[in-house]
């Protein structure tokens, strides 16, 4: 039984099938890659998990409990944090704010009326937020307006609001994709400390099949919003039904 | 069954003159991304056209008649209006008496000039700020052309009467079979609503079969992509600007006989046109016209008297009303696409 | 201090400082001197100073933070001025009821208006609460008539009930101490008027501002801003951003109900007018002129209109023949021409133009423009030497 549990997930946008019986199960402490060529449902499906989209039918279980319609905040409170295709952080606040909000969210959950407590009296979020600054190299940052850092920089700082909620599942949209070559590889290095340090589970959609090899534990392909095969990164590679219809493109 | 057909009449006029200014609003926000307060301020100068002619050819000549006396015994003082001693007697009063209907052509210039000015001068430098500050450099835009107006015309409503020929009534219950006197409608009233079809109808035909509409249509789905095709599309947004400028204009200037001008007449249509394209839906061109008439209509129906008595007050707010119904369950308005505007 | 930082109360000292010596440092000239027509310390502007200070502040928590528009705020003025002239009518003439019941109402008020209009965030938004307020209006004008008096406006009559009237003033007072009360101190050839109603008004606006600075550094006021940035972002990050926002809405929503009391407390007078849609921009050009989002600016956007709203106003084309005297007779009559237009009647036409020079030149407002100077200033100085302003970590 996997902390995730994918069952017979339908989408239809007018009349095309986004996906068709989508069953997709992802065990804790696994990184699991979901690949497939453009338009195979990889978005969708990754939609219908944070609470954007809601599929037609079947059902999609977060340890032990649907999310299905429940909004994006809920689904985030019960542990799913994501990480998106461009970073997305609150680019007019301070890169310690940034992670200031995460902390607060965790801990006093989605709404709560602290209009008259001071942020500087909150020592314990503020050990927590300096701490997974440090953790991603950014303490020297932290005063900085978020809109100024590098592209790099704004991906680790999304990761670091990720982390400090310490989620159970940590969704990752093609999160090196337009990276130049040495940011790709930095941010796989980076999630390797994360995944070494924390031992959490990742969901990866991913097209770059070099991040994908390089992370993942587990590989699920999706072709025309249906899972084609899934395996063990060595399987995938010699997989011939993936060659054909992914990975010959690809040239792994 | 006749006072419905007279509430639809009756809301024909007004709902053309929303149709207009909503025409014109959504030609902006769709092809320049710009929401435009001061387009209310466009249709009260087009107004102030027809003003400035019904003046213009009011200028007359002082001449003494030495044969007749007034009731002092001074030789009387004979006003002669230029036009008259130009143009001999008739014709100079007919141009007068047509002074409404010949403003539209003064109007199309002076429109087609606000608009460019007002797009190359300052909406120009504001298609990338957010819409918060677009409102209000419009907003503070409407201001200053309503108080200039405000100088030069004074703060009074002004009466700009229509052409003698069209001040009667139609008896148009006769015409469907009523009896008379029942559904009269006013013969200017019947003009706008015809005037303001053939400003739309113009305005679909022109976006339809040229080259020029193509590419504006073309924009409004996706800027972008046009902009790449190498078309150079900010020049035809200007022209566009002062297309809605001059519709906006046009309606203001037939419709003074309905309404006699005043420099504030402009927000208050304008708030009920953005309504009215709201409804309709951000960006959609037949949305817009729809909606008008409908709100129009719907505006008419809800003074009557049994409606009025049944729901006191209701007149008043039933386009609000109406809006934020539609806008909490159908966002995107009536005819609006998806994704405009949603966030 | 009361939970602020040194600079925050450094801040908070001198706002109260500037608004308890107003009546004395807004009157530098002396009386009987022509430049006495510039001096602002009289009571009945200074209060709308601090009433529209109120304001202002309340709707920038809304929208300087959040960023979310509304064009409506004016009808909260309304509804608070009604509810407040509506206690005078039953109860007494003491301002408390009327004030705490004008907060309640507009109070009430919005959280029903920003239930709905919340729903929908930009534009259409800002329509909705547009849509909202003009409903008000027109409805203040027709159907509420009862409640509203119409057009006359509602007002206190004597054959109104006034349960707990007894022997207390005709006019507003709290408990005894008249509105229209005030002491005049004369020195020199200056004169001090110092005014129960303003004094009121002021310490109301001081709470007002130390409330609003509390929320801004307040975890609560870091989400609103958040809420302004990336909603997105905030949203999966597990805040429902909804009651935040509304939460927003009904504590600016409460701040125009408290400045609607205050005005008919210092006038028992209330009209619909208040509630249309140019008054709610004059709102939204006070916060934009002092500086949205900032903390004093909108304080500043408000003293800055409503001073040369009045100042403007007096001046006349004599007075501007006088000024200008000195210049060549052509010249002379070209300038004051030109500046007649701009002042008296053409007041309106100055507050336009000025909406929309901020708008273009000056986005973050004064505040933000002051700052840009004193930093230009700085770097200008001799020795070179440029202080930051983040401290190093």
């Amino acid at each position: 039984m996997g902390i995730l549990e994918i069952k017979g997930v339908n989408k239809r946008f007018g009349g095309l099938q986004a996906l068709g019986n989508v069953n997709l199960s992802v065990e804790e402490n696994t990184v699991h890659a979901i690949i497939g060529p453009n338009g195979a449902g990889k978005s969708t499906l990754l939609n219908c998990l944070v609470g954007k989209l809601i599929p037609d039918s079947g059902s999609v279980m977060f340890a032990g409990q649907s999310v299905l319609g429940r909004h994006p905040h809920e689904i985030n409170q019960m542990g799913i944090s994501r990480v998106f295709q461009t970073p997305e952080i609150f680019k007019d606040l301070s890169v310690f704010e940034n992670v200031l909000i995460p902390c607060f969210a965790k801990r006093d959950g989605a709404f709560r009326m602290h209009a008259f407590e001071t942020i500087e009296h909150e020592r314990d979020i503020i050990e927590q937020a300096e701490a997974i600054l440090a953790d991603v190299n950014m303490l020297e940052k932290r005063d900085m307006i978020a809109s100024s850092l590098s592209r790099g920089d704004k991906r680790r700082l999304e990761m670091a609001m990720c982390l400090v909620q310490e989620p159970r599942l940590l969704l990752l949209d093609e999160p090196t994709a337009g990276m130049a070559r040495a940011d790709t590889n930095n941010t796989i290095d980076l999630l390797k400390q994360i995944k070494a340090k924390r031992n959490i589970t990742m969901a990866i959609i991913e097209h770059d099949m070099h991040v994908v090899f390089s992370l993942a534990e587990r590989i699920t392909v999706l072709a025309q919003g249906t899972p084609l095969v899934e395996d063990t990164p060595e399987n995938i590679k010699g997989h011939p039904k993936v060659r054909e219809a992914y990975l010959g493109e690809a040239q792994v | 069954m006749d006072a419905i057909i007279l509430q639809i009449l009756n809301g024909l006029d007004k709902g053309s003159a929303y149709a207009l200014i909503a025409l014109g609003l959504t030609l902006i926000f769709g092809t320049l991304g710009v929401v435009n307060f001061a387009h209310g301020a466009l249709f009260m100068i087009g107004a102030f056209c027809a003003v400035a002619l019904q003046r213009l050819f009011g200028l007359s000549k002082t001449t003494i008649d030495e044969s007749q006396v007034d009731f002092l015994g001074n030789p009387l003082k004979v006003q002669t209006p230029y036009l008259e001693s130009w143009f001999g007697h008739d014709f100079g009063q007919a141009l007068i008496d047509w002074s409404v209907p010949l403003a539209i052509l003064l109007a199309i210039p002076v429109m087609l000039a606000v608009g460019y000015v007002m797009e190359r001068g300052l909406i120009k430098h504001f298609y990338k700020r957010p819409h918060a500050d677009q409102i209000l450099v419009t907003f503070g835009l409407a201001i200053v052309l309503q108080e200039i107006v405000k100088y030069y015309f004074g703060a009074n409503p002004i009466p700009t009467p229509s052409p003698a020929a069209f001040r009667g009534s139609l008896d148009f219950g006769v015409l469907v079979g009523f009896d008379a006197n029942v559904i009269i409608y006013p013969y200017w009233r019947l003009v706008y609503f015809l005037f303001s079809g053939v400003i739309i109808a113009a305005v679909f035909a022109f976006l339809q079969f040229t080259t020029f509409g193509m590419v504006v249509r073309a924009g409004m789905a996706d800027r972008e992509t046009v902009g790449l095709l190498g078309i150079d599309i900010d020049r035809r947004f200007t022209l566009m600007f002062g297309i809605a400028a001059a519709v906006a204009g046009l309606a203001g200037v037939m419709y003074t006989p309905i309404l006699s001008p005043t420099y504030s007449m402009g927000m208050d249509f304008l708030v009920l046109s953005f309504v009215v394209v709201v409804v309709g839906g951000m960006g959609s061109l037949p949305g817009a016209v729809m909606s008008g008439f409908l709100l129009g209509i719907l505006q008419s129906f809800a003074s009557m008297n049994e409606v009025k008595s049944l729901l006191p007050g209701i007149d008043q707010i039933i386009i609000y009303l109406v809006a934020i119904i539609i806008l909490l369950t159908r966002p995107r308005g009536l005819m609006g696409r998806k994704g405009v505007m949603e966030e | 201090m009361l939970g602020l930082n040194r600079k925050d109360t450094i801040l908070m000292l001198i706002v109260i400082a500037l608004t308890l010596g107003a009546p004395v440092l807004l009157n530098p000239f002396p009386a009987d001197s022509a430049m006495a027509q510039f001096n602002a310390g009289y009571p009945d502007l200074m209060q709308r100073f601090v009433i529209f200070g109120i304001l202002a502040i309340g709707f920038n928590i809304l929208f300087g933070l959040t960023g979310y528009l509304s064009f409506g705020h004016a009808a909260f003025l309304g509804v608070g001025s009604y509810a407040a002239v509506w206690m005078f009518k039953l109860l007494s003439m003491n301002v408390v009821p009327a004030l705490v019941l004008s907060v309640v109402v507009a109070g009430l008020f919005s959280v029903l208006i920003g239930y709905v209009s919340l729903r929908r965030s930009g534009i259409y938004f800002s329509i909705l609460t547009l849509a909202f307020a003009q409903m008000s209006y027109n409805m203040a004008y027709s159907v509420l008539t009862p409640i509203t008096n119409g057009e006359t406006g509602l007002q206190v009559y004597s054959n109104d009930p006034q349960y707990l009237l007894g022997n207390g003033p005709q006019v507003t007072h709290l408990f005894g101490l008249e509105m229209r009360a005030k002491a005049v101190v004369e020195m020199g050839g200056w004169t001090f008027d110092f005014s129960v109603g303003y004094y009121l008004a002021a310490i109301m606006m001081l709470a007002a501002f130390y409330l609003s600075l509390r929320i801004f550094r307040s975890p609560f006021g870091m989400m609103l801003r958040a809420v302004k940035s990336n909603q997105n972002r905030l949203n999966y990050t597990g805040i429902n951003s909804r009651p935040y926002t509304l939460a927003a809405f009904v504590i600016s929503g409460m701040y125009a109900g408290l400045a609607g009391g205050l005005l008919a407390s210092m006038d028992p007078l209330a009209g619909a007018e208040r509630m249309q849609w140019t008054a709610s921009g004059e709102i939204v050009l006070m916060t934009i002129l002092g500086g949205a989002g900032t903390l004093i600016g909108p304080v500043v956007g408000a003293v800055f209109i409503k001073y040369f709203e009045n100042i403007f106003s007096k001046i006349n084309e004599h007075v501007l023949h006088g000024w200008f005297g000195w210049l060549p007779d052509g010249v002379e009559d070209v300038v004051t021409w030109i500046l007649a237009r701009f002042v008296g009647e053409g007041w309106h036409l100055t507050l336009g133009l000025l909406f929309m020079l901020v708008v273009i030149f000056l986005p973050g407002g004064l505040v933000e423009g002051g700052q840009k100077l004193a930093r230009l200033l700085r770097r200008s100085r001799p020795d070179g030497t440029t202080p930051s302003n983040t401290p190093a970590e």
